[in-house]
């Protein structure tokens, strides 16, 4: 790990996270990640929205892109369909990447563009200080709902599904080395990957929700999180309450810039 | 080789960014900005440059950022629902100094307003649209060549201070139609934009040169920087201290004010002996021509100031202008938004007239005759 650090990590301590925060784990799994595919880092892009966990990026020795709350997605595709040789990779949270960015999202994995994305989902806008986002389980408490959340959370896999993604997968901060792995199949998967990553925020969702500490947190990720495998071999009665993790989706499609390179070709073989 | 075309200016716009090496476009229909997209959808293949329609405006000035950080030409083109939603990564490019130009052909706001019809109600907004303090360059085209020469113009600036440029057309402009003589693109010479002089140990992301502005490295060049929205120190990451912020703050502005005479652009006709000085802009510098022609028919001493770079505004010339005439006229297609920036800057030296009008029809050159013989 210390390699890693050393190799990975702008030295820019300390970090904004509070202890206890799920962010580090599920930044050093993208890491771990990126090391273990051997990605040539000068070849790699990070490039987050605006939250707390969007703020891994400032941390990470690669050209990275700390952009607009929402707008992680469109300014990632820039990237790379300008210059499909480099890998990038999107950090966003569920508030940034489902509400203010939850159209770039649907329509980016509409478009099948190799693009790698990370949604750190902590059920809350972790930054503004505990707000309610489109991931915040119903009946939930947040300093936007003192009485309880009214609305349904969004099944975020199951949207990048249904809008095209070609890869789609969740892990957790408990299951760290679960993720890696999620994470890295994203990374080799050719088309729009969208990698779940379940994390705790005990600050704001937490407290306000009377969900233990850190550690109480982390053990209701394993509590609760069923392997895609386990699942088949599990009624709807025993589901309940739980959700699954592993690769959810996966499929075949023609890749974005790969298509739009065969346009090139054919427009040059036109115009000349 | 040079050829001599009927072009609209929307289509000399795009070609004016061919020209200058544009190989990136993105961004949302919008009348009467469409065949911008329209065409660059077309050329950029063929010159293998890429074109995507985004979902909104939003992404599109977005995707432009991603690109321009490749170390490629963009743009974006739109009008004002469109420009409004541009507004928050126009800071975002300001902030980040990252070289982008958007074309914004101006339709009767606000809202929906009427979509096909000419105004130039986004002047202001092009100045403080974005939120913040931010410096702001945007010109002005008055013809289809000007489109052209003007686009290429707009790379120059972006690429060299490292910040949005603003084309403001208006729909006179973006839907005439003009003869224009387009040289090969060869001849034309492409604004390069100044990459790093040390190599990635060495490098900091955003120390400046004396010209106020830092080299900037292409993502995937081995320099590994950090780019964000957030106050930021020579080394690109965030640094919120009050030194720092005034320090960005401050570089920022005067990277352009300290250059402000090589970026100002007008053109004076018929100034030399005018008592009154029309100063106007765009589609309306059209009428003013011809009604300062018909003017000097009947003996009357006009000229026009013709302001071609409208931000950051000439106050300097527009001074100089009041010591020479006896009134000032600003004719535009809004309620009056120019005209105070001429007042300003004449400071109640000779009177200012506003010429306004916003019933969605040009000033015609009869009528602008009318309004200076009645003066
Ligand atoms: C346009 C805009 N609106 C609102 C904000 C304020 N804001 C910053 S982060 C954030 C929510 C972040 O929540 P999430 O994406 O879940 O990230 P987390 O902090 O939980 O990691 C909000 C609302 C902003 N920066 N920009
Ligand atoms: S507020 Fe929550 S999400 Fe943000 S750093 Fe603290 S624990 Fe993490
Ligand atoms: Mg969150």
């Amino acid at each position: 790990m210390e390699k890693l650090i050393e190799k990975y990590y702008r030295p820019r301590l300390p970090h904004i996270w509070c202890p206890g925060c799920g962010n580090g784990i599920v930044t050093s799994s993208i890491i771990k990640a990126i090391d273990k595919l051997g990605l040539d880092q000068d070849k790699t892009v990070i490039v987050s929205g605006i939250g707390c966990s969007s703020r891994a990026s400032g941390y990470l020795n690669f050209d990275t892109v700390h952009s607009l709350h929402g707008r992680a997605l469109p300014v990632a595709t820039g990237i790379k369909l300008a210059d499909p040789e480099l890998n990038v990779i999107v950090i966003t949270g569920d508030g940034d990447g489902t509400a203010i960015g939850g159209n770039h999202f649907i329509h980016t994995a509409r478009r099948n563009i190799n693009l790698t994305v990370i949604l750190f989902n902590n059920n809350i806008y972790g930054m503004t200080g505990g707000q309610y986002s489109p991931l915040t389980p119903t009946d939930s408490k947040a300093t936007t709902a003192p009485y309880g959340t009214l609305e349904r959370a969004f099944d975020i896999a199951e949207l990048a599904k249904a809008a095209g993604a070609t890869y789609v997968a969740r892990g957790t901060a408990f299951h760290a080395n679960m993720l890696v792995d999620v994470i890295a199949k994203g990374i080799s998967h050719d088309g729009f990957s969208l990698i779940e990553a379940v994390t705790q925020c005990p600050i704001y969702f937490g407290r306000q929700n009377k969900k233990g500490d850190a550690s109480a947190m982390l053990k209701t990720q394993r509590d609760n999180a069923v392997t895609v495998e386990a699942a088949k071999k599990l009624s709807p009665e025993q589901l309940e309450g739980k959700f699954k993790i592993g690769v959810l989706h996966q499929s075949e499609a023609p890749e974005y810039t790969k298509q739009y390179q065969a346009i090139i070709d054919r427009a040059q073989k036109g115009a000349k | 080789m040079a050829k001599v075309l009927l072009l609209q200016g929307n289509q000399a716009c795009a070609e004016g960014a061919i020209a200058a090496g544009v190989t990136f476009f993105a961004g949302y229909p919008i009348t009467p900005s469409t065949e911008i997209a329209e065409i660059m959808a077309k050329r950029l293949p063929e010159v293998g440059g890429k074109f995507i329609q985004m979902e909104d405006e939003i992404a599109g000035i977005g995707a432009i950022v991603g690109a321009s950080l490749t170390g490629k030409k963009v743009l974006t083109a739109t009008s004002g629902p469109g420009f409004s939603l541009k507004q928050e990564f126009i800071g975002y490019a300001t902030i980040a100094e990252v070289p982008i130009v958007i074309a914004n052909v101006q339709r009767v706001g606000p809202s929906t307003g009427q979509p096909t019809a000419p105004a130039q109600g986004d002047m202001m907004q092009a100045r403080w649209g974005t939120h913040g303090d931010h410096p702001v360059i945007a010109l002005t085209p008055a013809s289809v060549p000007e489109c052209f020469t003007l686009t290429i113009k707009a790379y120059e600036l972006s690429e060299k201070y490292r910040m949005p440029v603003l084309l403001m057309l208006d729909e006179i402009i973006g839907h005439m139609r003009e003869k224009i003589e387009i040289p090969d693109y060869d001849t034309i010479e492409k604004p390069v934009r100044k990459g790093p002089r040390v190599g990635p140990s060495e490098f900091k992301a955003y120390e400046p040169d004396s010209d106020g502005v830092p080299p900037m490295a292409d993502f995937g060049t081995g320099y590994r920087y950090h780019v964000t929205g957030l106050v930021h120190d020579e080394t690109g990451f965030p640094n919120g201290s009050p030194a720092a912020t005034e320090k960005l703050l401050k570089r920022l502005h005067e990277k352009v004010e300290r250059d402000i005479d090589k970026i100002t652009m007008y053109e004076e006709y018929k100034l030399d002996d005018a008592e009154i000085a029309i100063v106007t802009y765009g589609g309306t510098a059209r009428s003013a021509y011809a009604a300062i022609d018909m003017a000097r028919e009947e003996g009357i001493k006009v000229g026009m100031f013709r302001l071609i770079s409208v931000w950051p505004f000439p106050e300097k010339e527009i001074a100089q202008l009041a010591q020479k005439v006896k009134v000032i006229v600003v004719p535009e297609l809004n309620y009056g938004q120019m005209v105070g920036e001429v007042k300003k800057a004449v400071e109640g030296k000779v009177p200012v007239k506003p010429m306004s009008k916003y019933d969605s029809e040009p000033i015609s050159p009869k009528e602008l005759l009318e309004f200076v013989k009645n003066l």
